[in-house]
């Protein structure tokens, strides 16, 4: 198969984070500080993802406010040609700095939302007067004029409130509003009694979203994020593994996706010794699931093969215990009936507690 | 999309050079657009002052097509490009 230029890079800058979410998308063994990448090493990445086709580039964490040069960072990627999209908390940010990061070209901020009341995002984000901070940063944004979108992240304790994410959201002038519900990888696997929503709420946000986007046509866009284990088809994983976007940790490692480490036979290149085309092209990781070729029965023969690509592998691998096997979500997996009852007993947890993420 | 309506790209979207590709594209939060020519010679021509009847005119002009035609699709690209927040218009 001739595999196509990456389109979009995640660089996960540190996996330092003043939040400790129980969802949290970095890998359950994380990078500490002192093995981070540095600013000169970070740009030379940038301009490499730039001449392999990379256009969209994510500074993601941890929050990657907590690194001290992400200003140098957003110019760096900016001078390299990348769209630069801010994915933060809002936790670190002053308007300074904010005001620095207009000056240096940032060109897209999207801030998390761990619930519209300061009780439930505190709470979920396990950090006193962190909402009331965001709020505050919001408004910065709102000043600046920097393009917004808002990332709800929604789960059983907190989807009653996505009525008024979608409010919050047009208050503070966001033109995208993400409505995510959990995916349960890395930490949030340990979390799912506590987060799995019930299938009611599945099937309530679905409606709310339906509505809204008819509502709100032209005025703020919506993507939708179901929440999958009371879906019938899985999702199109990262588009396809290996086609369309890339992942590098804040020690260099390049992953296809940022919850691939999860898949024990898996070796991964570093950015310290090869260059990110060899990787892309070449590595071991990139062409494990690249296609259709290692796809086993039932996705082998179905017609939806190169639609979904089969789904998620990271999922295949927690819940079936193999990486190449079927995402247990789809409706054609031998594992779909059993875990379709294990989200309804996840889901049944209603004293469950919060497993909150440990600092790297 | 009226006559007198000036549509202007928003901050945050901008027509870049994909030289990988060798293509044009339109870059906006978190998305990026493959142009076509036709998609591509539109947007060259908002600015944020033409109005969307000076625009098409122009474009008219430049390819020797009907205007009624370059309006029709020039609505039907920019419409959508508006849905999705990409595109501010002004009456």
């Amino acid at each position: 198969m001739s595999v196509p230029p990456p389109i979009a890079m995640l660089a996960e800058l540190t996996h330092r984070c003043p939040l400790a979410c129980p969802y949290c998308s970095n890998p359950v063994e994380m990078t500490r500080q002192d093995q981070e990448l540095s600013t000169e090493a970070w740009a030379r990445v940038f301009r490499e993802a730039a001449e392999l086709g990379v256009l969209q580039l994510h500074l993601s964490g941890g929050e990657p406010a907590s690194r001290r040069d992400l200003t140098e960072l957003v110019t760096a990627a900016r001078e390299a040609g990348l769209y630069t999209n801010l994915i933060t908390s809002g936790i670190g940010l002053s308007q300074r700095r904010l005001a620095d990061l207009d000056a240096a070209g940032l060109d897209h901020i999207q801030l998390s939302l761990q619930g519209t009341t300061p009780e439930m995002a505190d709470e979920i984000g396990g950090y006193k007067g962190g909402f009331a901070r965001k709020m505050q940063v919001a408004q910065w944004i709102g000043e600046i004029g920097f393009p917004l979108t808002l990332n709800a992240v929604l789960h059983r304790r907190n989807l009653h409130q996505l009525p008024r994410a979608l409010e919050i959201a047009q208050e503070m002038g966001a033109r995208r509003i993400e409505v995510a519900t959990v995916q349960f990888h890395g930490w949030a696997l340990r979390n799912r009694d506590a987060l799995m929503p019930t299938r009611t709420q599945a099937a309530e946000a679905t409606r709310i979203v339906t509505e809204a986007r008819t509502a709100l046509k032209g005025a703020l866009v919506i993507d939708y994020v179901p929440a999958d284990y009371h879906e019938d088809y899985p999702k199109r994983c990262m588009g396809g593994w290996g086609t369309s976007g890339l992942n590098v940790m804040p020690n260099g490692k390049v992953l296809p996706c940022h919850a691939a480490e999860s898949i024990p036979h898996l070796t991964f290149d570093r950015v310290q010794d090869r260059n990110l085309h060899d990787i892309w092209y070449k590595g071991d990781a990139f062409n494990a699931y690249r296609g259709t070729d290692w796809m086993a029965e039932p996705c082998r023969s179905c017609d939806r093969k190169t639609v979904d690509f089969g789904g998620c592998r990271c999922q295949a691998m927690a819940i079936v215990g193999d990486a190449a096997a079927t995402d247990p979500v789809c409706i054609k997996s031998p594992h779909q009936g059993a875990l379709q009852v294990q989200a309804d007993t996840h889901a049944a947890q209603d004293d469950a507690p919060l497993v909150y993420r440990t600092a790297p | 999309m009226e006559i007198t309506d000036i549509p202007a790209l928003p901050r945050g979207v901008r027509l870049h050079h994909d030289r990988v590709r060798s293509a044009w594209v339109l870059l906006a939060p978190e998305r990026a657009v493959t142009l076509d020519q036709v998609g591509h010679a539109i947007l060259s021509e908002v600015d944020g002052t033409r109005s969307f009847g000076e625009i098409t005119s122009a474009l008219a002009d430049r390819y020797s097509a009907p205007v009624d035609e370059i309006r029709k699709d020039s609505a039907e690209f920019l419409g959508a490009l508006r849905n999705r927040r990409f595109l501010d218009v002004t009456p």
